[in-house]
């Protein structure tokens, strides 16, 4: 699933080595900022999109013959109450919840809220402690906007969700979502008189470990950390990288330890490290970090990976797919040694998720 | 009041393709023909009034050929026979 800024994209291929095929857009000229793809119910997983029309506002489509058709409720599925007095722009996020919670999807949205569905992502409810936590009024808003883009549900305890926004930080539940704390300590914010506040952070990305569900990595506004106590303190693990800047960060599904990112060079300077294209990668948990990009262009690459466009699949060895804001998407179907393009040319690619069938 | 609503083909799929849909309004307000446009086809309204209710920012709204928002917004006046046009403002890159 290729969401960009004017339609969704479907690439697939039978088997590793074959060509991808491309889809035409589905919801051409809509902003597709969020997708899912939902695999627990073990036959042909459900596709889920945000998307978000200029002119007739946002939705939630869901497919569940692998994008051939679309549905989307008569009700909007993602709405602010009206007491709230607020308009959903957007959604950032849309994650299934853990096995052990089969139909429970996860919706992050701009502004930021958190909304739940437990009907597959038919409809969603907004969660109203984090939506009126005493915070809310001071999180600010980064050049993207407002707005929860992260949804870590705790792989084997519903009670535990960690959620992380721009700005604002990470915030985290340990009672099913009846209250929030942020999560933020170590995480320094560059740009606020206190550089390491309570909240206010820019965490743009938020990962969690394969092995060790205590354990977080998270992409900040400069900073790369990682967390061993599930989202309360933060350590940085920048030190083996060219640059602590970047918007993606991804972990391994099965392998504990072992992440990716895309560096750029700083916030004033949003380009590849030596305007080249390589991804990084650490095998032990953000101490050491290789660059990784042999078969990807070597011309001088000036493009953006944004948050969500990043991504693995459960494929062994794993495939992880990377997507710029010039319209290419690149594929490795061997945890990054080798890269190939999956597409070029298509409008700016905000998000990416995959899944081996 | 019977009202004639002009739907854009951007949203002709809500309404199985028609170009325009007769709306019976208990009122004599825009308000009035939307809420009832959106009671019957929910999914179009939400594409024309955000939910709180208020017009979306690039969807232009016209009676009788007149831009509602020159006219009270969804207070604007309609009469019985009267033309409400719904029509995508330019948006986008």
């Amino acid at each position: 699933m290729i969401g960009t800024a004017k339609g969704l994209f479907l690439a697939r291929r039978d088997r590793v080595g074959d060509a991808w095929q491309i889809s035409v857009p589905h919801f051409p000229m809509t902003a597709v900022y969020a997708v899912g793809i939902d695999q627990r119910d073990g036959a042909t997983p459900r596709l889920l999109a945000g998307i978000d029309s200029s002119h007739f506002g946002p939705s939630v489509a869901v497919s569940d013959d692998l994008g051939g058709c679309w549905r989307e409720p008569e009700e909007a599925p993602v709405a602010f109450p009206k007491d709230t007095e607020t308009t959903l722009t957007r959604v950032w996020a849309l994650q299934p919840g853990p096995a052990s919670e089969p139909g429970v999807v996860w919706a992050g949205s701009q502004p930021s809220a958190l909304f739940r569905s437990t009907n597959g992502g038919s409809s969603f409810e907004l969660v109203r402690a984090l939506w009126d936590h005493p915070h809310r009024p001071q999180w600010g808003a980064g050049f993207g906007g407002q707005a929860i883009h992260t949804i870590l549900p705790h792989p084997t305890d519903p009670q535990r969700v960690v959620v992380a926004m721009s700005t604002g930080g990470v915030y985290r539940t340990t009672d099913g979502g009846a209250t929030w704390a942020p999560g933020n300590t170590g995480i320094k914010a560059y740009f606020m008189p206190d550089q390491f506040p309570e909240f206010g952070q820019c965490v743009h990305k938020v990962t969690r470990d394969a092995g060790d569900p205590e354990r977080l990595y998270a992409q900040n506004h400069h900073g790369v950390y990682r967390s061993d106590d599930d989202g309360q303190t933060w350590q940085s693990i920048a030190d083996g990288l060219p640059s602590d800047f970047g918007f993606p960060i991804v972990a391994h599904p099965r392998r504990p330890g072992t992440i990716w990112n895309f560096p750029l060079q700083a916030d004033s300077s949003r380009f590849p490290v030596d305007n080249k294209c390589q991804v990084f990668r650490s095998d032990d948990a953000g101490k050491t970090w290789q660059a990784q990009s042999y078969g990807l262009p070597t011309a001088p690459f000036y493009a953006t990976v944004l948050r969500d466009a990043m991504c693995v699949d459960n494929a062994d060895p794993v495939g992880v797919y990377f997507g710029s804001r010039t319209g290419e998407v690149f594929a490795s179907a061997d945890e990054g040694e080798s890269w190939a393009q999956v597409a070029a040319h298509l409008p700016d690619v905000l998000c990416l998720r995959a899944v081996a069938l | 009041m019977s009202v004639q609503v002009l739907v854009p083909s951007a949203l002709r799929s809500e309404v199985d393709g028609a170009a325009r849909v007769e709306v019976e309004a208990g009122g004599g307000s825009l308000r009035d023909v939307l809420d009832e446009l959106e009671r019957r086809w929910p999914r179009l309204g939400r594409r024309i009034r955000d939910e709180q209710g208020e017009l979306r920012r690039f969807v232009n709204v016209y009676v009788d050929g007149e831009d509602v928002r020159a006219l009270g917004g969804q207070e604007a006046g309609v009469t019985d026979g009267a033309e409400v046009q719904v029509i995508p403002s330019v948006a986008g890159g």
